[in-house]
């Protein structure tokens, strides 16, 4: 039945194969979009259809072929541009995903502009991705990494953030939405005040990007980062946005091919943006899904998807958490798109088996956020996560699964 | 399809409510930490020994089902025997895991109630990471065991 904005989850489901796959003798009730979205038949036909009649390498031939690859390359970064409201489409590098991205910068930017005694500073929140890249650069450079709290719902104390800014901070690098919680930071907040200090900031919009709008201007982030695969693409193929005055004066990450002007064995002058961080051939076909993700996710707006995936956290809020012996983990005033949870006795692990064992996909485990895990004192969680093609029928599902645990684990 | 009654069997349920020999033997004369990063179960083991065989052995640790209730049948398994045996022991146990392999002339007794995770590829080393750690325990190797 169509929603109120024209958003039809009948037609939404239908335009996503594997929905029709059984698991174990069940229909699959797939809540792990987080770890990643399935994918639409447009995004795998604008794969298939590349490599079938357009496959070639980019920027290099003078045969037609080439000029069509280039077209959809180039065509998927004017895409990614207006998806996030970047100025310029030489803003937009493409990368492998999240983790390569924020490596990217730590690896430039941060190894050019952090020095001894400086500070990078991130969440308890962040996925390990977020944290590791720095960790290696402060090691590297003698540097501090400093983390902002939470408190008991998984919400940051802002209080501490402030307290933490200082001029020797040099790089904030938060999570927009945490994928451990749910939680949504505010991260305008948080930027507006790094850059009273001249600090240069870093979104992680892994799990965001496909939950809600994210306007780079308006949030004021110096580099945004995230996957295509969380955004109903293909894996292998991500953005890293940067301001255009700070990318070009950053250095290369990494020499090869496409990332030159010239080259002699005495002298390299490396190539203009976005060129200057596209070194070898790059995931082509990746980027044909990619932009076929965005007409997609345009097409039914992610307002609707956000309106509709609202439906489902409350929905599920209310059924999972009123189960006697389940806890919810994290209480964040504002969020999206997972639930995390424990059942007492119960190791999450073994619930993921019994809940597989009915066809049902979540997440057991730390999330690659360990620190979060620590805070609340778990060694992992079960995390139910959403896509714009769930359901309350999947909740119920997923409800009458861990009933199921109970029986078993009784 | 798998059918959960294969893999949480009556035996791992008992060893899971009522783990044996769980808590380290203050006397103990090698022991090893064990991790799987995968899912952050944990375990140590500890064995006192003494003329080439195993005295006491005890176990403590977080985790799933299957690895807690695989490490205390390894107490089972192991206690008053030779380093020898024991290590023949680990090897039949882990041919019965990967390979389904129970040719190898060795007894396992209650530990084949762990056959099951077999069809269960990611539960492996759940059920095997107490037997590394435990192995590691004899060699002494003071790095602590990962299942990665």
């Amino acid at each position: 039945m169509p929603g109120p904005h024209g958003f039809d989850i009948d037609s939404v489901r239908q335009q996503f194969p594997i929905l029709d796959v059984e698991i174990n003798g069940h229909p699959l009730v797939y809540l792990d979009s987080a770890a990643t979205s399935q994918k639409p038949q447009v995004v795998i036909d604008a794969i298939s259809n590349y490599y079938a009649r357009s496959n070639s390498n980019v920027h290099r031939g003078v045969h037609t072929l080439s000029q069509q690859a280039t077209d959809i390359y180039e065509e998927t970064r004017e895409k990614t541009r207006a998806l996030i409201n970047a100025s310029d489409s030489r803003e937009i590098i493409y990368v492998r995903g999240t983790t390569e991205a924020i490596n990217l910068v730590a690896s430039t930017y941060g190894r050019q502009n952090v020095g001894e005694g400086d500070d990078v500073i991130v969440t308890a929140m962040e996925h390990h991705s977020n944290i590791v890249p720095w960790q290696i650069l402060c090691e590297e450079k003698g540097a501090n990494l400093k983390v902002v709290p939470m408190d008991e719902n998984g919400d940051l104390i802002m209080e501490e953030f402030d307290r933490l800014l200082s001029d020797r901070t040099k790089i904030v690098a938060t999570v927009h939405l945490s994928n451990a919680l749910g939680t949504i930071n505010p991260v305008k907040e948080m930027f507006k005040k790094a850059r009273t200090v001249g600090a240069a900031t870093l979104l992680d919009g892994a799990q965001s990007a496909p939950h809600m709008a994210i306007d780079v201007k308006d949030i004021d982030c110096d580099f945004l980062a995230f996957s295509g695969h969380k955004l109903y693409g293909p894996t292998g193929i991500g953005i890293l946005y940067g301001k255009y005055d700070l990318l070009s004066q950053m250095p290369p990450y990494q020499g090869g091919g496409e990332m030159i002007a010239s080259v002699t064995f005495e002298k390299t002058i490396y190539a203009e943006l976005p060129a200057k961080f596209e070194a070898g051939t790059p995931h082509i076909a990746g980027t044909a899904g990619l932009g076929a993700a965005i007409d997609f996710v345009n097409e039914i707006g992610l307002d609707n998807v956000a309106a509709h995936e609202r439906t489902l956290l409350d929905y599920s809020i209310e059924r999972i958490g009123s189960i006697n012996g389940v806890k919810l983990i994290g209480n964040p005033k504002h969020r999206s798109g997972v639930i995390s949870f424990v059942v007492d006795g119960v190791h999450p692990h073994d619930v993921g088996t019994v809940l597989d064992s009915q066809g049902i996909a979540i997440r057991a485990g730390h999330h690659c956020a360990q620190p979060v895990m620590a805070h609340f004192g778990i060694p992992a969680t079960v995390r139910a996560s959403f896509g714009m093609y769930n359901t309350t029928n999947e909740i119920d599902r997923l409800y009458e699964g861990v009933q199921q645990v109970f029986e078993v684990f009784g | 399809m798998n059918d959960l009654s294969d893999l949480y069997q009556e035996i791992i349920m008992d060893h899971r409510r009522n783990p044996r020999n769980e808590g380290l033997p203050a006397d103990h004369t090698h022991t090893a930490d064990g991790f799987n990063p995968f899912c952050g179960d944990k375990v140590s083991v500890a064995v006192k020994i003494e003329d080439g065989s195993i005295i006491d052995v005890g176990f403590s640790g977080e985790g799933c089902a299957i690895s807690m209730a695989s490490a205390s049948l390894m107490t089972e398994a192991v206690s008053g025997k030779s380093i020898d045996d024991a290590t023949a022991s680990f090897e039949a146990f882990r041919k019965l895991l990967t390979d389904g392999d129970t040719s190898g002339g060795v007894d396992l007794g209650d530990l084949e109630a762990l056959a099951g995770v077999r069809a269960y590829p990611t539960r492996i080393k759940c059920a095997i990471l107490s037997w590394h750690t435990f192995k590691s325990a004899l060699e002494n190797d003071s790095a602590p065991v990962t299942t990665e």
